[in-house]
């Protein structure tokens, strides 16, 4: 079985600042990691993996700068066994649509593949979707919220996915995509060993020239419908009412100010 | 056509609160743009719910119906909703962001080559450029951005629960369009097996007005026994720090912040939270930040609009005598 699972290069925190000249993000000096998120998607790949036989094998596909070489050489070092980085300057500034659509080449460049296995969303984007397009661009389904792959088969998978109301048992054959939760499984480590096997691995960049569709147009900012107009910081109305006296004091004025407020039903 | 879309999510054949919410935003938009505001109902049970849309604004519904429709099956749906906006071409096409939601609207989006803008907090309409505003929160809160899409139809938005009111328009009416859209021929791709609920679990954060949540100050799992009763006094839905989850005091359902649930209700209130900068990304949008703690310089009362000093074991059962007080 051929597994894919797509991976980011995330900045190491939230707590991104705002150039106040230029009204953009200031990313200098920001440590990188891989997006939490898809350290499940990978261990859950690698269950999959362990699960179907020997010749299975579990490929990392990421997009960006050539930094992001780092989280590909992290996924080796958890057990994956190859990787292809998309990176080309005609890649940047993609929004959902163009980067799901590159990473869509990526795949059919370097598969076909049975499963593709995402993280529920990055830390970064936040956005969840990107997994869902990618499934429309190959032209597979996809299932998303799974929170435990419960049999592999030959030629499916059975597994729960987590509503806010009810679980759902899905059989679905291959080829599909799955967004897994977070705690389907707990991620392994990387490891010493796997790192020193993996050091010299060989990863496959693949440039706009390599993609099966060489359109420019159809990558990065000029493949993107959407255009951010404007960032600005969130307007915190923070109201700041220390509540003050002794416990009952406080715990009275908290009830006038929620009656207030219309919380009492 | 100058329409707008909101897609009408029915969960067990009742409409979802989301999708109501999405009707009364959309009428503000159909007042900037002149466009007309519909609803797309797809159901196994034809026109029922019709009605009910009209009431929340919709001057048009368009129904589709076959027994396919009895439950959210992806391709289905997003086959459906695909072959009905190529027909009639809506302007906007807004879907709440459930679990439906999230997986359908990335779906139609990519199928149709637009744009997609995720939890959208803010919606408006330039009248002079006729394009949508969409205003989300990225970076776990920390910024702003305003995105639009300018030369791809439908503009496309997702929206959480309670990010926008909902509000009843008196003796609405409107017509109903029959959308003539036959999806038999669409393979069945995914096989669901059963669905069972959970019984008893109230961790749907994601659409709570009120939560009540606890972190690592309340001591241990029965801690949660507290937190349980003040949210109950509330009629909130409990949430958890990561530590708590991390110890093992109460299931990960149960988180909130980067790593848990992303949340945004009318009321948070944060029990022994010290308030980690990744536990304020998933919460601090919410409308009312409460925070007890005893530690007064804890970064939880940077974001909370009501700060208490003080033992939580001492303060909140004299809240929750309080709240019963005045309720009585």
């Amino acid at each position: 079985m051929r597994i894919l699972v797509c991976i980011k290069q995330v900045p190491g925190t939230t707590q991104v600042e705002i150039d106040e000249k230029t009204g953009t993000l200031r990313r200098d000096g920001v440590a990188a990691k891989m997006n939490p998120f898809d350290l499940y998607a990978l261990e859950t790949a690698m269950r999959v993996k362990a699960a179907a036989g020997p010749d299975s094998e579990v490929t990392v596909l990421t997009m960006g700068p050539p930094q992001c070489e780092q989280v590909v050489r992290e996924a080796f070092m958890m057990g994956a066994d190859k990787g292809a980085i998309l990176s080309d300057r005609a890649f940047g500034g993609a929004d959902v649509l163009a980067t799901s659509y590159t990473l869509s080449q990526g795949a059919r460049k370097t598969g076909p593949y049975d499963l593709v296995v995402c993280g529920k969303q990055t830390t970064d984007g936040d956005t969840a979707q990107v997994g869902a397009e990618l499934a429309e661009w190959l032209g597979i389904p996809h299932v998303t919220n799974v929170k435990s792959v419960d049999d592999v088969a030959a030629d499916h998978i059975d597994l729960t996915v987590d509503l806010p109301d009810c679980e759902v048992a899905q059989r679905i054959p291959f080829p599909f995509l799955m967004t897994v939760e977070k705690g389907i499984f707990e991620p392994r480590l990387p490891s010493y060993k796997l790192r020193c096997a993996t050091e010299g691995r060989e990863i496959l960049w693949l440039a706009l020239a390599d993609m099966p569709d060489k359109d420019p147009r159809h990558y990065g900012l000029n493949g993107s419908p959407t255009q951010v107009k404007r960032i600005f910081p969130p307007e915190l109305r923070v109201e700041r009412i220390a509540l003050g006296g002794d416990d009952k004091k406080k715990a009275a004025a908290l009830a006038d100010l929620l009656e207030e407020r219309k919380f009492l039903r | 056509m100058n329409e707008i879309w909101v897609f009408a999510e029915q969960r067990d054949g009742a409409l979802q609160n989301v999708s109501l919410e999405l009707l009364s935003k959309g009428r503000e938009l159909a007042a900037q743009s002149g466009y007309t505001l519909c609803a797309l109902l797809l159901s196994e049970n034809g026109e029922a719910l019709a009605p009910e849309l009209f009431a929340y604004g919709a001057s048009k519904v368009y129904v589709a119906d076959s027994p396919r429709f009895a439950y959210s099956q992806n391709d289905w749906f997003g086959e459906a909703v695909c072959r009905a906006v190529r027909e009639q071409k809506p302007e906007i096409l807004l879907f709440g962001a459930t679990s439906v939601g999230r997986s359908l609207a990335p779906t139609v989006a990519a199928a149709l080559h637009t744009g997609l803008t995720a939890d959208c907090t803010g919606l408006e309409f330039d009248s002079e450029k006729k394009i949508l505003l969409q205003t989300r929160p990225a970076f776990g809160g920390n910024i702003m951005a305003t995105i639009t899409c300018e030369n791809h139809r439908p503009q496309m938005s997702t929206v959480r629960a309670n990010v926008f009111k909902r509000t009843r328009v008196d003796g609405a009416s409107g017509t109903i369009v029959r959308l003539g859209i036959d999806i038999s021929d669409v393979p069945e791709r995914m096989h669901r097996v059963s669905a069972t609920k959970e019984a008893g679990d109230d961790a749907n954060l994601a659409e709570a007005k009120v939560i009540v949540s606890g972190g690592r100050g309340i001591g241990g799992p029965e801690g949660f026994g507290l937190v349980r009763k003040l949210a109950d006094a509330l009629g909130g839905s409990v949430g958890a720090s990561r530590a708590t989850v991390d110890a093992g005091w109460i299931s990960p359902l149960h988180q909130v912040g980067q790593t848990g649930k992303t949340v945004c209700p009318k009321l948070y209130v944060a029990l022994g939270i010290s308030g980690a900068i990744q536990h304020l990304a998933g919460m601090q949008s919410s409308d009312t930040i409460v925070a007890v703690n005893k530690d007064p310089s804890a970064p939880i009362f940077e974001v909370a609009d009501i700060g208490i000093v003080g033992d939580l074991n001492e303060v909140v059962p004299e809240i929750v005598r309080a709240l019963e007080a005045r309720r009585a």
